[in-house]
């Protein structure tokens, strides 16, 4: 059965008890620390689901490395996309301390089971989306990843450090690829905003749905898996980003967006949560091309396992021999 | 899936190391994170790729996860407590006169 129809074994009160008192006191749960199982499977679904994102999330920007526009943005992309294996390893690594074999989350992935963040079912279609994915989309997982470095799972936070870390230099050189566009020829000004206008809306669903439609946020927030909801950091993010969209001199493709004195937050659209729906469901514009990568990538990858594998044996034989 | 040896074709099935890097001469090595991998030297550089790629180490170590023996979380009470009884242990427990430098 898959793990998430299982039943949920019956933790013990007093258990539950004081492991909650240990988080309201702030204190780290470490992978040996008893943690009631649901805490456990939250954990394991959120942070498999974040390293599968990062995993994938190489697609979309991967497709313009051959095409980037000058050595130095070749550069960079390459070192950014290598950064995005880095952080699912980071986080597959985290999630391994739940008990969970990487093996099998990533069977989950390929096999189509397991989600990943609906942003990378987008396609990128001119080099402008570069900059704007680094702008935008690092920008918004900055805002969630910050926060998520004060989770209650000392793994996955500590994860969330060196992420954090890295992100700011996605999102410079977004903003830097961005800037130069936005200075440049008409053609390239059109081509930012229109790369803009497509990543705007599915950028702020990357914060999930609203929390009147969020059924775990209540346990989250509670155990301190997440300290603030997806309503609170969609806004965060607007807020930060809507002066930033103004240095640029381009438009963010929402008619309502307006500033609010009196809560200081910017008011934004309705969003579109049928697409996203959509999109989380396996209908989005990229969803099976982006499977496909991975499978691909993953079996032609065998032989490099199967050689490493083979170079270790003959190495541990020659070493008995020895 | 399994490979000639019928071990699973699966680069987790690896054996797991536990990563420490030293961020600069005479500090102390610090947990990292781990990974999966053949052996030692294939850990090494597994580990250079994943936890040092911006200068963050100057050293590292990788052990096998299997070797490492930890104290249990829920003896933490018992485990540790006989320090707290032993107050001469500390230097707050030796009376100085005042205006004295003993250090």
């Amino acid at each position: 059965m898959p793990e998430t129809t299982r039943p949920l074994p019956t933790d013990d009160p007093t258990q539950v008890a004081a492991f909650e008192a240990r988080i309201a006191a702030g204190e780290s749960i470490e992978p040996k620390d008893w943690m009631p199982e649901r805490y456990r499977r939250q954990l394991t679904r959120m942070m498999s689901q974040h390293a599968h994102s990062e995993i994938v999330g190489m697609l979309p920007e991967g497709n313009w490395i051959t095409r980037a526009p000058s050595l130095r943005r070749k550069l960079s992309l390459i070192a950014k996309v290598q950064d995005e294996a880095g952080h699912g390893l980071y986080i597959y690594c985290g999630t391994e301390t739940l008990g969970v074999d990487r093996f099998d989350l990533y069977n989950q992935l390929l096999d189509g089971t397991a989600k990943y963040s609906s942003i990378f079912n987008y396609p990128t279609l001119a080099w402008a989306d570069m900059g704007v994915i680094g702008w935008l989309v690092d920008g918004a997982a900055i805002v969630n990843q910050t926060i998520l470095a004060k989770t209650s799972y000392g793994p996955y936070a500590r994860a969330m450090v060196r992420i954090c870390k890295e992100e700011n230099f996605h999102k410079r050189q977004g903003y830097e690829i961005c800037m130069t566009l936005a200075k440049g020829t008409p053609a390239q000004r059109e081509m930012l905003q229109d790369a803009v206008n497509r990543f705007w809306w599915p950028s702020l669903m990357m914060f999930g749905p609203s929390d009147t439609h969020s059924p775990n946020t209540a346990e989250l927030l509670k155990w301190r898996v997440k300290r603030k909801t997806n309503d609170e950091l969609r806004q965060r993010f607007i807020n930060l980003t809507v002066p930033q969209a103004q240095e640029l001199g381009i438009t963010l493709p929402d008619p309502d967006l307006r500033y609010n004195a009196e809560t200081k937050n910017w008011d934004f659209g309705t969003i579109d949560w049928s697409e996203f729906q959509e999109v989380i469901a396996g209908n989005g514009p990229c969803n099976r091309e982006r499977l496909e990568a991975r499978r691909a990538a993953h079996d032609e990858g065998r032989w490099v396992r199967d050689a490493a594998a083979a170079h270790a044996a003959k190495r541990s034989q020659a070493t008995a021999a020895a | 899936m399994s490979d000639v040896t019928g071990a699973p074709v699966g680069d987790s099935h690896w054996p797991l190391w536990e990563v420490f890097t030293q961020e600069n001469q005479g500090q102390p090595f610090e947990h990292a994170g781990s990974v999966h991998a053949t052996d030692a030297e294939h850990a090494l550089q597994n580990a250079r790729d994943v936890y040092a790629r911006r200068g963050e180490a100057v050293n590292l170590w990788v052990v096998p996860s299997a070797a490492i023996t930890a104290s249990a979380p829920s003896d933490a009470g018992p485990f540790f407590d006989p320090g707290n009884d032993k107050a001469y242990r500390h230097p707050q427990f030796y009376i100085a006169p005042r205006g004295i430098r003993i250090f």
